[in-house]
């Protein structure tokens, strides 16, 4: 039955972002001790769920949110462009912790001094692992970007 | 004649290569050291990594159409990190496995060798993440051997207490991700609960959730904050409650108990033979445990058993840890109760910075705290290799000094690298499902392995 209290009014524009900010799903892309922190976000305290994100695609092609929590070195940079390329438009990068920043501490010969260099980052968290919160603020940070964004990137 | 002619080659070589008659060169094969002109883009990538060369052996005696070869990871969701197997299949049966580690090589051991002693604790920390207590503990041990020094009573309790509640939140990840493998999803959420628990407490004392640099050479980096016993109190309450829970949810449970029984035999021979420590090696039926064998930090002084299982299968590496958690407990609750008075660092000032509240009033407290923090303490020559019983197996750590503030040499003997050897052992001939619980009940944990 219609009944015009049911009824609003947007643009497409806004319902598009408002609805891929909803239910991004993450890749799994776990490397190091960003990883563990990434799982504690995902766990019941911290519980993703809320931001309709608990289900980590294994398969890249379902996902649209890559984190990249840890150190990528020089044998594992391929592997995850790799993995960046086989996400389906519009996908996004977060870049969680310094290693996956700006290579933090370790100014070496085997890490790739920020993932970066390899892939588009649109937001980087920092911290030495970032906790669960930061995480989150990142994410936040990230859909304020998406809705702030043009829909056709 | 001829025999002349001979040794007089040999004279005019030896002469040639001399310092009085000068190198010839095109004798020796230094020149061909240099860059081939074109690296192909092949080579590039072997040299890089990016591309592994496959020389995997293949079975002759089997037909094409029965065998696969399957790569599984690096980028899996159950390898427990960056980890890449190549799995030799007929039909689900698995026949082979070559695990390719190096995923997450991040040159920490020459990192090492640029930071000083009092540095060094921030780069081991990073290397077991799940367990960086046990890494910071095994590298100050090592130093202090160096430097032949004994850190006071208090630090030594407190170095004590915080190992073993990270070797319990390291055992709750553990269960946590092994119980999610094998689809025990609700395994993984409480394991992750329980585990904040323990970081809280971490948070609380070091300022950090992870990788503390807490544990230094000398004794801890604080005191213990205000009321920490209570927060130990709720932990020695809550968690064997929880554990009661686990018990109830995976021991008598009939899907849990046969996806792990039989799976993934591991024996004892096996274990000493590959050099497998920690709860795999327990869980075989040999309670080698350097807690009780090598004590270190005053460990002998407190009363725990070390629980050894026989049935050597995925349920007893699983079961062990429940038992583990247990006995840590009983240590921390010791601990606790006889927490000694006194300074938390040793009081030595070559070794330890003076403190903060000492930089107003002393010029001299000024100049050996920018000292210690520019250039570092030096230790003396020599070499040295400790080792400590981290929740994987024995962790241990050599130095070799140059009689400089950094390390001439630091090796680090990780635990998980030396039992994921076991792999190809634990699923040799097992159904290709089984994998995944074998992987999860050896607990390797990647950054230790490839470092």
């Amino acid at each position: 039955m219609y009944s015009p209290d049911n009824i609003f009014t947007t643009t497409i524009d806004k319902a598009v972002r408002w609805s891929r900010t909803q239910s991004m799903w993450p890749v799994t892309f776990g490397l190091a001790c960003c990883a563990i922190e990434m799982m504690a976000a995902g766990s019941a305290k911290y519980d993703l769920a809320r931001y309709g994100m608990e289900v980590f695609r294994a398969s890249p092609r379902q996902a649209d949110l890559m984190i990249v929590a840890g150190r990528v070195s020089q044998k594992m940079a391929p592997v995850l462009r790799q993995v960046y390329d086989q996400m389906a438009e519009p996908k996004w990068v977060i870049a969680m912790g310094a290693c996956s920043s700006t290579g933090g501490m370790f100014n070496n010969y085997a890490l790739v001094q920020g993932v970066d260099h390899i892939v588009p980052v649109d937001v980087y968290v920092p911290g030495c692992p970032p906790g669960p919160q930061s995480l989150m603020h990142g994410i936040l940070t990230l859909h304020d970007k998406i809705m702030a964004g043009e829909i056709n990137r | 004649m001829v025999k002349n002619k001979e040794n007089s080659e040999d004279l005019e070589f030896w002469a040639t290569n001399s310092e009085e008659g000068g190198w010839k060169i095109d004798s020796t094969d230094e020149g061909s050291q240099k860059m081939s002109e074109e690296e192909s883009e092949q080579q590039l990538k072997i040299q890089t990594g990016s591309d592994v060369v496959d020389d995997y052996f293949i079975d002759e005696e089997t037909s094409e159409d029965e065998r696969m070869i399957v790569n599984m990871g690096p980028q899996h969701p159950s390898t427990h990190g960056v980890l890449r197997l190549q799995v030799e299949l007929e039909g689900e049966a698995v026949r082979r496995v070559k695990p390719i580690i190096g995923y997450l090589h991040t040159g920490m051991e020459k990192t090492g060798e640029e930071l000083t002693y009092l540095q060094g604790p921030t780069n081991t920390t990073r290397m077991d993440y799940l367990s960086p207590f046990f890494n910071e503990l095994v590298f100050s041990l090592t130093t202090e051997k160096l430097l032949d020094i004994e850190v006071p009573a208090r630090a030594q309790t407190i170095r004590i207490l915080m190992t073993e509640l990270n070797r319990i939140s390291s055992h709750l990840v553990a269960l946590a991700t092994g119980g999610m493998d094998i689809g025990a999803l609700s395994m993984m959420i409480f394991g992750f609960r329980e585990r904040e628990l323990l970081l809280n407490f971490f948070e609380k004392t070091t300022g950090l959730r992870m990788n503390h640099n807490y544990i230094r050479p000398g004794g801890v980096a604080a005191d213990l904050p205000d009321d920490w016993q209570k927060d130990i109190k709720e932990i020695l309450k809550i968690i064997p409650e929880k554990l009661k829970d686990y018990d109830e949810m995976l021991l008598d449970n009939p899907i849990w108990k046969g996806r792990l029984q039989n799976v993934g035999i591991l024996t004892t021979q096996e274990c000493l033979a590959y050099g497998i420590t920690g709860p795999s090696l327990r869980a075989s039926g040999y309670g080698w445990d350097l807690r009780k064998m090598q004590p270190y930090s005053g460990i002998e002084k407190y009363d725990f058993e070390v629980p050894v299982l026989q049935e050597s299968d995925v349920f007893a590496r699983w079961r062990i840890k429940v038992l583990e958690i247990l006995e840590s407990l009983k240590i921390v609750e010791q601990a606790m109760n006889n927490m000694p008075k006194g300074p938390y660092k040793i009081q030595d000032k070559k070794v330890t910075p003076p403190p903060r509240k000492r930089l107003d009033e002393s010029m001299e407290a000024l100049i050996h705290h920018f000292k210690i923090y520019t250039e570092g303490f030096k230790v003396p020559e020599g070499e040295a290799y400790v080792a400590v019983e981290s929740p994987r197996g024995e962790l241990g750590c050599y130095i070799v000094s140059d009689g400089s503030s950094k390390p001439y040499r630091m090796h680090v003997r990780g635990p998980s690298f030396c039992n994921l050897q076991a792999l190809p052992v634990v699923m040799a001939d097992s159904p290709i499902a089984d994998a995944v619980a074998a992987i999860a009940s050896l607990d390797p944990v990647i950054g230790d392995v490839d470092r």
